[in-house]
C-alpha cells in the first residue's frame, strides 16, 4: 500500500516519576486497517492511546494521526478520531440518547445531523429500546456499548478502542467485534489494544506486542503464533492405554515424536485442526483412544513467556486497576 | 450561521467561530449538567431542605435569643434571610468539586479531552449549570422566607440587585471547588474537605448573628471576611441604609476569588486529566 499511513509514532517517551510508562515506540499503522496493541496490564498500551488521542503530551518522541502532529496540531487531530477508553465513560444521568446527541455536540457535528446519527447508533448498537432511559439503569454490557457508539457519533476516520470488551460476555463482544469490521470495511482506521490474543487474531490485520513500554513483536496474528509455535494439540491417555504405542502412532502421523508428560502426550500442530483429523483417525483405527483432547491456542501467556522469559503477570495496577486508569501521582504536565 | 463543510469526518462539521464554538461548548455543558438535577431531584432537594430548616430554626429557635443583640427595631428575620441567601450558595457551591472529580473518575473528563471541545468549557459548564440552580434556590429562599415574615424595606430592584450579587458570588465560590475537587480526584474528598473550609467563612461570620455578640479577637474577622461582606452588602439592598461600601467589598472579593481560581481551576484540570 502507498497511501500515507494513518499513524506514524516515532520513538515515543514518556515516564511517570521513576516509571517508564514508555521507552521508545514507534509505530507505523497503515489506513484503513485494524492495528493491535497487545500487552499485559502496564505495559504502556494505553498510555501509547492516551498520547495518539491527544490527552497526553509525550516526554519524547513524535506521532501523526493523519499527517497531523498530535501536540502542535492536537486540535486537528481532535477532530478526526474517537475514543473509546476503558471506561464506560458516559454520563450516567443521561438517557443514551441524550448522551449520543452531546457527544455530537462537542464533536461540533453540523446540528441537523446529530439526531438521526444518534437514532441510528442506538439501532446498531441495539440500545433502541433504552435509548431514552437514564444511563444510569444500563448494564455494564449496555453502557459499554453505548460508550463505543458515543465515540462514533461523529464517524472518525480513526478511531481507538482502548480494551473495548473489558467486562463483555461472548455475545456482546462479538457483537461489538461485527461492528468493528463494519467500520473498518468502510475505511475506518481503528487502533485496538487489547489483553486478548484471540481478539487481536479476530480483529487485527497487523499488530505489536508491547511490554514495559517497548515493542518486543510485531507482525500479523499468524506470523506470531508461528513464530511462537503455533497451536498445541494435547491427548491425554487412559490408564489401560499403552502411552509408548500411542507415541510411536502419532509419531507416525507427524513425523516426530510427540512430547510425553506421563499420560499427556503434547505436540505443536503447525496447521490447526487438520492434523489432530488425521492424528485421531490413525488412533481410531488402531483401536486406541484418548481420554481427552485438546486443541490449545497459544494464550498471551505463552506469547509472553515464549517473547520475554517471564510470564505476563500484572506488573502494576496502572492500566486497569484505578478509577481514572492511572497509578497514583500519575500526572501529565501540560496535556494541553 | 453555521454554515455546512464536509471537513474531516465524514459527517459534516459545523463551521463555527471561536467564539461561536465556547457557546455551544459551554451550553452543552451547562445543559448537561443541569439534567442532572432534574434526573436526580434529591440533589436539588437536599440542597433546598438544609436552608429551609435553617431559616425555620433560627427564626423560630434561636431568634427570640438573637433579637436582643440586633440593631433596635430591626425584624430578625429582616436580618436572617440575606444571611440564608448567602449561606444557601456557599454549601451549594462544593456542587462544583464533587461533581467534578466525579466526571474525572468516571473518565468522561477523558472522553472530553479527545473531542474538539474548548478547554475551559467543562468548568463553565460545571459552574454555569450551578449558577443556574443557584437562581431557582434563592427565589425558592425568599419565598421561604416570605411566607416566614421577611419584607424587602427597598424596593424590586435592591431585591433583585441582592439576588444577582448571591448568585455571582455563589458562581465565584464554584470555581475554587471545581479547582479542589480536580485536585483531590475524588467526590467523597471533595465533599470532606469542603466543610473545615467552608465552616469558618459561614458561622464565624455576620451572616445569623451580629458580631458584636462574638469575642474580640474574632470580630475582625468575623465583620470583613468574604461571606460577611456578601452578606453586609445584600442585607443593605433589601433593608436599606448606606449601600455602596458594602457592595463595593462584596464585588471586590468575588473578583478576588475569580481572578485567582479561574486560571488555577483551568491549570488544574489540565493537569488531573
Amino acid at each position: 500500500m502507498s497511501e500515507a499511513p494513518a499513524i506514524l509514532a516515532e520513538g515515543l517517551v514518556k515516564t511517570y516519576g521513576t516509571t517508564t510508562a514508555l521507552a521508545g515506540l514507534d509505530l507505523t499503522v497503515p489506513a484503513g486497517t485494524v492495528y493491535g496493541l497487545l500487552g499485559p496490564n502496564g505495559a504502556g498500551k494505553t498510555t501509547a492511546v492516551r498520547i495518539l488521542s491527544t490527552i497526553l503530551r509525550p516526554d519524547g518522541g513524535r506521532a501523526e494521526v493523519l499527517g497531523k502532529d498530535v501536540v502542535r496540531q492536537a486540535a486537528a487531530v481532535r477532530r478526526r478520531i474517537g475514543l473509546a477508553g476503558q471506561y464506560a465513560a458516559v454520563d450516567p444521568n443521561l438517557t443514551g440518547r441524550e448522551n449520543l446527541r452531546l457527544m455530537g455536540r462537542l464533536a461540533q457535528v453540523e446540528p441537523s445531523y446529530i439526531p438521526p446519527r444518534a437514532d441510528e447508533l442506538l439501532r446498531s448498537f441495539d440500545l433502541v429500546d433504552a435509548g431514552d432511559r437514564p444511563v444510569r439503569t444500563y448494564s455494564g454490557g449496555m453502557r459499554r456499548r453505548l460508550d463505543v457508539a458515543a465515540s462514533l457519533v461523529q464517524k472518525p476516520p480513526v478511531l481507538f478502542l482502548d480494551e473495548p470488551t473489558t467486562g463483555l460476555d461472548l455475545q456482546s463482544r462479538q457483537a461489538l467485534w461485527n461492528t468493528i469490521r463494519t467500520l473498518v470495511h468502510e475505511g475506518t482506521t481503528v487502533i485496538l489494544t487489547t489483553q486478548y490474543l484471540e481478539e487481536a487474531d479476530q480483529l487485527a490485520d497487523d499488530l505489536v506486542v508491547i511490554d514495559h513500554g517497548k515493542i518486543i513483536a510485531q507482525g500479523t496474528a499468524g506470523e506470531l503464533k508461528r513464530n511462537l509455535g503455533g497451536t498445541v494439540i494435547e491427548l491425554t491417555m487412559g490408564e489401560d492405554t499403552d502411552v509408548d504405542r500411542a507415541i510411536s502412532l502419532v509419531g507416525a502421523v507427524t513425523g516426530s515424536e510427540p512430547e510425553r508428560q506421563g499420560a499427556l502426550l503434547r505436540m505443536p500442530s503447525p496447521d490447526g485442526s487438520h492434523l489432530l483429523t488425521q492424528m485421531l483417525r490413525r488412533l481410531d483405527d488402531e483401536g486406541v483412544q484418548p481420554t481427552a483432547v485438546a486443541l490449545r491456542e497459544p494464550s498471551l501467556d505463552d506469547v509472553f513467556l515464549a517473547l520475554t522469559g517471564h510470564a505476563a503477570e500484572e506488573e502494576q495496577a496502572s492500566e486497569n486497576g484505578q478509577g481514572n486508569g492511572k497509578p497514583k501521582g500519575r500526572r501529565n504536565r501540560r496535556a494541553s | 450561521m453555521s454554515a455546512t463543510t464536509v471537513e474531516t469526518g465524514r459527517l459534516p462539521v459545523a463551521k463555527r467561530s471561536t467564539l461561536a464554538k465556547e457557546f455551544n461548548d459551554g451550553r452543552a455543558m451547562i445543559g448537561r449538567n443541569l439534567i442532572a438535577y432534574k434526573r436526580v431531584p434529591q440533589l436539588l432537594v437536599f440542597s433546598t431542605i438544609q436552608p429551609v430548616i435553617f431559616v425555620l430554626m433560627f427564626t423560630y429557635v434561636f431568634g427570640g435569643a438573637i433579637k436582643n443583640s440586633l440593631p433596635p427595631g430591626m425584624n430578625y428575620v429582616d436580618y436572617l434571610m440575606p444571611g440564608i441567601f448567602v449561606q444557601t450558595v456557599v454549601f451549594g457551591s462544593l456542587a462544583a468539586g464533587v461533581g467534578l472529580a466525579t466526571d474525572l473518575k468516571s473518565g468522561l473528563l477523558e472522553r472530553f479531552a479527545s473531542l474538539p471541545v474548548t478547554r475551559s468549557s467543562v468548568l463553565v459548564g460545571r459552574t454555569g449549570a450551578d449558577a443556574t440552580r443557584n437562581i431557582f434556590v434563592v427565589i425558592l429562599m425568599f419565598i421561604v422566607g416570605t411566607i416566614v415574615g421577611f419584607r424587602v424595606h427597598t424596593n424590586v430592584f435592591g431585591l433583585l440587585a441582592s439576588m444577582a450579587l448571591v448568585v455571582y458570588f455563589g458562581y465565584a465560590l464554584s470555581w475554587i471547588f471545581a479547582t479542589l475537587g480536580l485536585a483531590v480526584k475524588d467526590p467523597e474528598t471533595a465533599q470532606a474537605a469542603a466543610f473545615p473550609l467552608l465552616a469558618p467563612l459561614v458561622f464565624a461570620s455576620v451572616a445569623f448573628v451580629p458580631a458584636t455578640s462574638m469575642p474580640g479577637w474574632l470580630q475582625p474577622w468575623a465583620n470583613n471576611q468574604p461571606v460577611s461582606s456578601v452578606v453586609l452588602a445584600t442585607r443593605a439592598l433589601v433593608n436599606g441604609g448606606p449601600t455602596a461600601h458594602y457592595v463595593f467589598w462584596a464585588l471586590f472579593w468575588c473578583t478576588v476569588v475569580l481572578v485567582i481560581f479561574v486560571p488555577l481551576g483551568v491549570r488544574t484540570y489540565r493537569r488531573a486529566i
